[in-house]
């Protein structure tokens, strides 16, 4: 289920790197390679709440597929909201929905993307499939 | 500098500080939030469970009967560490933060009427805002809050010209959590009682970093943290004068805080057991007794110029990192190194900085009123105990380079 390809694809890429240093910089050029937000969609109700950064996200339909934009002031933090972007991205509402993202354990990073980091990872799972859920009725 | 005390010595006393993280050793920084626990401690928690444990003040056994002595032990070891001139005046809590819940509590039920006020200042922790928040809205006081200048200093005219026979209590931070500042609380507890004010003083951070003498700086009530000072979790203090913990009504009610109960009546339980409802946190009473032993073998003098030793250097490094602000410079400080980067945001420092063995705070460290008046959104927080090194310090500013690398 979900969007297979990416998964395994962000899977081989982060197996390249043996040590954290590395994974680290890997998803800290995936967070700044994410386009930045417009400043106008940074409003409260596009916050993710329970993070120690600031993190926002909106998302659309098209054509039956969620698309969603993100941004965060922490860089790791976007990186891993990055993450989610893609594997998320162009995908139908009830896939997103259904996606355990058992691929975060498979990276190499799943101490660092523990939920008890108070990195938002929870929070930002939780806002993305909301957003697909009240796409997907709408 | 390491001279003057024997560094090696004191932390063979602490076993958490030989732990590696992330496959290095730990460089510990977060002792703003809570310090390590020396052997001792450790040791005397264990002998509690294992030899003493039982309830206290009630049983006619021997072995409540050791345990009620071992607590009350206590009690006197801390009368006697803050110089305090009645054991009753010493109440245990489950820290700083219920200590003043229990003062703001008392004050709502007895004291405070519609606009009446209650003096903070813009530094103060989220224990030392909210409590009196609430107390605010269930009387009708008024919240005054004290301003600071840019270096994170109170601006004692400012002080001065909010002090009013509308004061009711002012409630201020020995030492600031987030900008490491030492308030000059004697001079304030002075000018406030000019005016007969009573003051409270949150001493969570300053406890650890200095000795306190309560009736030298003679406020009414002091309140702070085991947790903080070496000793156990769940338990705290909080010091009042006589007479003031005699004027307030009991915090909560319950066994141990009356004299008789019945229906129609029930009288309360003398001082320091009127505040202190239920079966306490025993073993953190006695541990924190022996907190205050290990405190009573240290060598205060040394100590402190080991501590200031260490601020200095760590701050006169931190300066030469390009792009980088200290938030809190203020011309008295202790323990605390906070900062930020123009372009490094405070959660990944702290990200990258805890895989390179070095745990240190990030985020608002609950003050969220003084960033607002930083304008930032939170910072990176070094705070030092007397067993951390300059050696450490070395190495916390090579990871902190490492990770600016990383993230620009
Ligand atoms: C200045 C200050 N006041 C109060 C507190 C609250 O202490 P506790 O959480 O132990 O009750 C802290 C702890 O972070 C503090 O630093």
């Amino acid at each position: 289920m979900g969007n297979r390809n990416v998964e395994e694809e962000l899977i081989e890429d982060f197996d390249l790197f043996d040590d954290w240093a590395d994974k680290y910089e890997y998803l800290i050029s995936l967070g700044k390679d994410l386009p930045s937000m417009n400043e106008e969609k940074k409003i409260e109700d596009n916050i993710v709440k329970g993070c120690q950064s600031q993190v926002w996200l909106t998302a659309e339909a098209k054509d039956g597929n969620v698309f969603f934009e993100a941004d965060s002031d922490a860089i790791i933090t976007k990186g891993i909201i990055a993450l989610l972007v893609k594997v998320f991205n162009g995908q139908p509402a009830g896939d997103i929905v259904n996606n355990n993202l058992s691929f975060i354990d498979q990276i190499g990073l799943k101490d660092h993307l523990s939920p008890n980091r108070s990195n938002g990872l929870v929070a930002m799972i939780k806002k993305m499939k909301a957003y697909a859920l009240v796409l997907n009725k709408a | 500098m390491s001279t003057i005390l024997d560094i090696e010595k004191i932390r063979s006393q602490f076993p958490t500080l030989h732990k590696t993280v992330n496959g290095k050793p730990l460089i510990y920084f977060d002792n703003g939030a809570t310090s390590q626990t020396p052997q001792c401690v450790i040791d005397r928690l264990k002998t509690y469970y294992e030899d003493e444990n039982s309830n206290i003040h009630r049983g006619v056994h021997t072995l409540s009967q050791e345990a009620t002595a071992a607590y009350e032990d206590s009690r006197r070891k801390l009368q006697e560490y803050l110089n305090a001139s009645r054991e009753e005046e010493v109440l245990f809590t489950k820290g700083t933060t219920d200590a003043i819940n229990l003062v703001a509590n008392g004050f709502s039920r007895s004291i405070l009427k519609s606009g009446d006020e209650i003096l903070i200042s813009s530094m103060e922790h989220h224990s030392n805002i909210v409590p009196w928040q609430m107390a605010c809205d269930y009387t009708g006081a008024i919240l005054r809050v004290i301003p600071i200048n840019d270096e994170g200093e109170i601006l004692f005219e400012e002080y001065q010209k909010l002090l009013s026979t509308k004061t009711k209590l002012v409630a201020i931070t020995h030492v600031s959590n987030t900008l490491g500042t030492i308030n000059p609380i004697k001079e304030m507890i002075h000018a406030a009682h000019q005016i007969n004010i009573p003051v409270l003083i949150d001493g969570a951070q300053s406890i650890p970093h200095m000795k306190v003498d309560v009736q030298e700086l003679d406020c009414e009530f002091y309140a702070f943290s085991g947790h903080k000072m070496f000793g156990p979790t769940g338990i705290g203090v909080l010091y009042g004068k006589y007479e003031w913990l005699e004027q307030l009504p009991p915090y909560q009610g319950g066994g141990d805080m009356i004299k008789n109960v019945s229906f129609e009546r029930t009288t309360y339980n003398d001082l320091p057991h009127k505040f202190e409802a239920g079966t306490p946190n025993i073993a953190g009473g006695i541990g924190l007794g022996a907190a205050v032993d290990y405190l009573n073998t240290l060598d205060w003098k040394n100590i402190q110029i080991h501590e200031n030793l260490l601020l200095d250097y760590a701050t006169e490094h931190i300066n030469n990192i390009d792009g980088i602000q200290i938030i809190g410079q203020a011309q008295r400080k202790a323990g605390v190194l906070s900062f930020v980067h123009q372009k490094a945001h405070h959660y990944d420092l702290g990200t990258l900085l805890d895989q390179l063995g070095v745990a240190v705070r990030t985020g608002h460290h609950c003050t969220e009123p003084l960033m607002h008046r930083f304008n930032v959104t939170g910072t990176t927080r070094a705070s030092f105990a007397l067993y951390n090194t300059k050696e450490e310090i070395d190495i916390f500013i090579d990871a902190l380079k490492r990770a600016l690398k990383m993230l620009l």
